[in-house]
């Protein structure tokens, strides 16, 4: 196509133009794509707080730029391009939404590098990355499933993608398997980031006689609902939110970014970078639990602690059969543990969930 | 003492005037925020307003204010002969998605073919469904006198279920391994709204929202058409006597501005955003009613302001990016823009007089 060359043209000319200023202070230029504001306190904020840490760990030699509040679509092709223009080296896209934008500039610009988080299309200058979040859900679920006295969870879910699947059923099984009489209630937000939509959906589960709130929405707002109502437990989603601790947020899942994109950074500046495939969870730090409060008891504690460690020596996966379907057909067999291939494609309910995925 | 006269008739030169001295007293009050923000406001400025137009990489972002604007004049120039007549459809968001809905529906129908007509199908579906979902709060208000503002709002919300659901069941990517979202629309030649000229920007969608505003020009200010509409805004009783259906004008107006929002969403889902996706509709149907007012209802006025929309969103963009802006500090831009438009709107209607007011 016709816009390729002029673009690709465009690169070079600007390649040139950069080495033309080869006096000393050229930088390398990352940056990073926001679906949400910086100051969320969940998603986007920890993706921030990973672009200060490469910032910090390189000084003067890495330059980071960011446009927040990105909407999935043609706007989020646009920022990437105007990154690409304006110099960037390697690109931090950070939302599932980017993926097919990601992909368009990618092929527009084949010297700029490219991350895509939570994705699965991944392009020469393309790599994917993710975390495995469901190691922190079963966590969650565990404790979760010894708080609650109604027996019923609420869960904010966002949009019905196998990452979020996937923690939904995590959550599940963990409580599921302290507390056989847990019921989920699930409530499709299908926004990341919207206050209003995520405190009206918290409001709504406690009503209906939630009393652990789950979430999968980035704002703090469920948390002030839960606060608000008094007796109603919440973890932590993406940040620690620990101003809402010791009481309702109880222990978080906390998405640290940081070494990785500091590890990814320097590839590109030794020029080791490579196209790959991350996926990342407890043991090598890319999840990470929130500090458990005193209001969870003891015991519950040391038994989810002793979960975490277990996960961190590698000798516990959350999917570990006998586990069935939904619709009560057999997926794993006992003692068989999930394959990646099916988790990242998860499309189904694990058995004992109500409700359907909306379709 | 400073006292206001109202004008015996609008002034022509101030109406002209006023969008400018908007504009400069938007620059003024936004370089003193963005100097109180620790920026230097003179380049930010230049950077929001002149950047996109005349920077380095200019040939990139010229493209891109089409992109951007066409959506938000198209569906602007269907409002504003509904606002002229006193016919607020608020729902052009909803009437934008159900519109791409249908027109990706038929392109996605006919996937694998290659044929030519399946573009000017997926057009006509697009158009068809817009205007059917605007005859909703139409036909309600004819028959049942209900409020089409608050019918055609509430409509909006439904529309993103139906969209959430369409990306998500009926027209999700087979091949798309589980994930929501349909298939690319742009990837499949027969069915994309591709530049005419590459690199230009110039979609099906630029063209069709200019042939929108030429045709709008004429009605309004050559056709009888457009007398009627103003009529009816001004003076429904004198409407009445000279012989203006209301129902009809009603439904002419719902209809027409839900069929451009229609073809709207379509040229977007099979150009620029590729495919129906959960979140496809960003709020062009809302923030074009604001482009419709700030043109004050004048086509050629609605391309300008839609136009500086555009500017604003793109030049924001790269202030963010490039100055490390924060995206509020943007929209506070953005909102004073609006506000100072209003606010000056009044020296249209009245002559400012400094000093004391003569006894007759």
């Amino acid at each position: 196509m016709k816009l390729n060359k002029l673009l690709t043209g465009a690169t070079l000319a600007l390649g040139l133009a950069t080495g033309a200023l080869a006096d000393g202070h050229e930088k390398t230029k990352v940056g990073f794509v926001y679906v949400g504001p910086v100051g969320d306190g969940g998603w986007t904020y920890e993706h921030n707080q990973g672009r200060l840490a490469v910032e910090e760990h390189f000084g003067d030699a890495v330059e980071t730029v960011f446009v927040e509040s990105v909407p999935e679509g043609p706007d989020a092709e646009r920022v990437m391009t105007q990154m690409a223009l304006q110099g960037a080296d390697l690109i931090f896209t950070t939302s599932f939404g980017y993926m097919d934008q990601t992909i368009n500039v990618a092929g527009k610009f084949p010297d700029v590098k490219f991350e895509h988080a939570t994705g699965y299309k991944q392009a020469d200058n393309v790599s994917v990355y993710s975390a495995r979040f469901y190691e922190g859900r079963a966590v969650q679920g565990h404790i979760a499933g010894h708080m609650t006295e109604s027996n019923v969870i609420g869960y904010i879910a966002s949009f019905p993608i196998p990452e979020v699947i996937r923690g939904i059923n995590a959550a599940y099984l963990h409580a599921k398997e302290v507390n056989p009489d847990v019921e989920f209630k699930i409530v499709w937000a299908y926004t990341w980031f919207d206050p209003a939509k995520e405190a009206e959906a918290a409001s709504v589960l406690i009503e209906q006689g939630a009393d652990v709130i789950l979430q999968h929405t980035d704002s703090t707002a469920p948390q002030a609902a839960a606060q608000a109502a008094g007796n109603v437990v919440t973890f932590g989603q993406a940040s620690d939110m620990a101003e809402f601790g010791p009481f309702p947020r109880v222990s978080s899942i906390i998405d640290n970014w940081s070494p990785y994109y500091i590890a990814r950074t320097q590839a590109v500046i030794d020029g080791t970078w490579e196209s790959t495939n991350t996926w990342d969870g407890i043991a090598p730090g890319m999840v990470e639990i929130g500090d458990i409060t005193d209001a969870v008891p003891a015991e519950v504690k040391a038994s989810a602690e002793a979960m975490i460690a277990s996960m961190e020596a590698g000798d516990y996966h959350p999917f570990t059969g006998p586990i069935n379907k939904q619709d009560g057909s057999a997926w794993l067999a006992d003692g068989e543990v999930a394959d990646d291939g099916t988790l990242a494609g998860m499309n189904f309910y694990v058995e004992g969930l109500s409700g359907d995925i909306p379709q | 003492m400073i006292t206001l006269e109202k004008r015996p008739q609008p002034s022509r030169i101030w109406s002209l005037a006023t969008p400018l001295l908007a504009v400069l007293l938007t620059m003024i009050c936004g370089g003193l925020l963005f100097a109180a923000l620790g920026k230097n406001p003179f380049e930010t400025i230049r950077t929001i307003f002149l950047d996109p137009l005349f920077s380095e990489f200019a040939w990139f972002y010229r493209p891109q204010l089409l992109i951007k604007g066409a959506p938000l004049v198209l569906i602007a120039i269907g409002l504003s002969f509904g606002f002229r007549a006193g016919i607020w459809n608020i729902g052009a968001e909803g009437q934008y998605i159900v519109g791409a809905i249908c027109g990706a529906a038929v392109g996605l129908a006919f996937y694998p073919t290659e044929s030519f007509i399946i573009f000017p199908l997926m057009i006509i579906a697009g158009i068809l469904g817009g205007t059917l979902w605007a005859m909703i709060p139409g036909i309600l208000k004819v028959k049942f006198g209900t409020n089409e503002i608050l019918v055609s709002l509430m409509l909006v919300y439904v529309a993103e279920q139906l969209m959430a659901s369409m990306a998500l069941g009926a027209l999700r990517n087979p091949d798309g391994m589980g994930f929501p979202g349909s298939r690319n629309l742009s990837q499949y030649p027969s069915a994309a709204n591709l530049e005419i000229i590459s690199g230009s920007g110039m979609h099906w969608g630029v063209v069709t929202a200019l042939i929108a505003v030429i045709f709008a020009y004429i009605a309004l200010s050559r056709h009888i058409f457009g007398f009627n509409v103003r009529l009816a805004g001004q003076s429904p009783r004198a409407a009445k006597f000279a012989g203006v259906n209301p129902t009809a004008m009603i439904l002419i107006c719902m209809g027409l501005s839900g069929g451009l929002a229609g073809a709207a969403g379509l040229f977007e889902v099979a150009g620029p955003a590729g495919q129906i996706s959960i979140d496809f509709n960003v709020g062009y149907g809302f923030t074009a009613i604001i482009v419709a007012f700030l043109g004050r209802l004048h086509p050629v006025g609605i391309l300008l302001a839609g136009g500086l929309m555009a500017l604003t969103y793109i030049g924001g963009e790269i202030a963010q990016s490039n100055l490390g802006l924060p995206l509020a500090a943007i929209q506070l831009m953005q909102g004073m823009l609006l506000f100072f438009l209003l606010a000056v709107d009044v020296l249209t209607n009245y002559a400012v007089r400094f000093g004391r007011r003569q006894v007759v």
